[in-house]
């Protein structure tokens, strides 16, 4: 709440790729990752082109790798189930490091990995340069339906409200010797949870009112 | 759960893009007749809990977890159609601002994880609500019911996408196996979790719940008289 205006991932700078255009930034990153999805399985040339493209986008933000690379977590589970496919698949055999996998499942796999990170390192530079609000005029440019954008304009604004109402309520959980995570504890938790859902409801009706006090008509002003 | 890029071929991602754009059009006219001009505000903070429901993780074995999906939730809670709208914002800041779940396979994410899952949900719950003596005690439990179902569904969906446009020669009974028996835990999580939320919040205001209200529209005002001494 006390935080700055950015979101979690972004990452404050001046560069071309920060000023640029939301909306382009969106067009930008679906058709390089429509491209890269499209691509074949077995044109490793292309993937690295396509990662050197990446790259370079990186570069152009001046956004460090090394910021950007602790937060590719969030792809872990994907990645090691893009390292199990080539033991689970059918197919010819192969041998790699004195291990036997299968042929085509090893070549599927490095594809849906190399993809995979692509696509996450893609998605991690567009959150990086781009500030929450010029990604909702973004969306609102490229058309979407405006009542779509204002949920997300809502979502985006009190995320950090509600998500800092439940860390309370965990950490009140917590120090009263329950864990949430716990079966067992479930009731408590399934009662804050209830608790969370009617303030965060009761906020947005105070919410609309304000809103409606100030001349609000349905749509925001541009 | 998110699927990421690249794990479905491009054909498949569009077709799915297609029918999450269709399925949101849809929602987006229905929305309307369930929150009227709240609709963009009350959504707003509905989809911002829904997104803080999903960082709870209950452990399923194996040490791995799994986190609550919250489709047949949020139908509960607040009508089918705000429901998908609710959940397809949440996975578009995931995909745009949290890098979680590739934006081409947004189409997918939002078809499983918003259609499916609410569609399943609310259509188990009202199926039930039909069935079962209206009684507002037994919401919880037909939510809890709807929301076990809507899990597996989801998961089955998937592996028929997987079965057309997957990019992996993995035998495909292994799968269906595979992901049903583990979805089937996250089901039971989602379920316990989805009928004591539901519980809770029915204990304290009824009326908020969607899923009740034409449970409440039963009472009547009694007027009673006061007796004068």
């Amino acid at each position: 709440m006390g935080a700055g205006h950015g979101h979690r991932l972004h990452f404050h700078g001046h560069s071309p790729l920060h000023r640029a255009p939301a909306h382009l930034k969106v067009l930008g990153l679906l058709g390089f990752m429509l491209v890269v999805v499209a691509t074949p399985r077995q044109a490793y040339g292309v993937f690295v082109a396509e990662a050197l493209v990446l790259l370079g986008a990186v570069a152009v933000s001046r956004v460090p790798l090394t910021y950007l690379l602790p937060r590719m977590v969030v792809e872990v589970p994907f990645a090691l189930f893009a390292v199990l496919v080539p033991f689970i698949s059918h197919g010819p055999r192969t041998e790699v490091l004195g291990v036997t996998v299968s042929e085509p499942g090893l070549v599927a796999g490095t594809a849906l990995l190399v993809k995979g990170t692509i696509g996450v390192l893609a998605s991690l530079t567009l959150a990086a340069t781009t500030e929450p609000q010029d990604l909702l005029r973004g969306l609102q440019r490229l058309r979407t339906p405006d009542l779509l954008v204002q949920i997300m304009g809502f979502m985006v604004r009190y995320l950090d409200v509600v998500t800092a109402e439940m860390a309370r309520m965990t950490v009140a959980m917590r120090s009263r010797g329950c864990d949430p995570r716990s079966p067992r504890h479930w009731p408590v938790l399934a009662r804050s949870l209830g608790a969370l859902f009617i303030r965060s409801y009761e906020r947005g009706e105070r919410v609309h009112l304000a809103m409606l006090s100030r001349g609000y008509d349905g749509r925001l002003p541009r | 759960m998110h699927v990421p890029d690249g794990f479905l071929d491009a054909p498949t991602s569009l077709a799915t893009a297609g029918v999450a754009a269709a399925g949101v059009a849809v929602a987006l006219r229905g929305a309307r007749r369930e929150l009227d001009d709240r609709t963009a505000p009350m959504a707003g903070l509905v989809a911002t809990f829904v997104f803080a429901a999903q960082m709870i993780t209950f452990p399923i074995g194996a040490g791995t977890s799994g986190h609550l999906l919250g489709g047949a939730l949020a139908a509960v809670l607040v009508g089918p159609w705000s429901a998908v709208l609710c959940l397809s914002v949440v996975l578009g800041v995931q995909a745009l601002l949290m890098a979680d779940g590739g934006i081409t396979a947004l189409g997918t994410n939002i078809t499983l994880l918003g259609l499916v899952t609410v569609v399943v949900g609310w259509g188990v719950f009202v199926a039930l609500r039909r069935v079962l003596p209206k009684r507002t005690a037994l919401v919880a439990p037909a939510a809890a019911v709807g929301a076990f179902a809507s899990v597996p569904v989801a998961a089955l969906v998937f592996t028929g996408l997987f079965a057309v446009g997957g990019n992996a020669p993995v035998d495909l009974s292994a799968v269906v196996v595979a992901m049903l028996a583990w979805h089937t835990a996250i089901g039971l999580g989602e379920a316990a979790i989805t009928g004591l939320v539901v519980a809770s919040i029915v204990a304290v205001r009824p009326d908020l719940v969607h899923g009740a209200r034409p449970l409440l529209a039963h009472r009547e005002l009694e007027v009673r008289e006061v007796a004068t001494s």
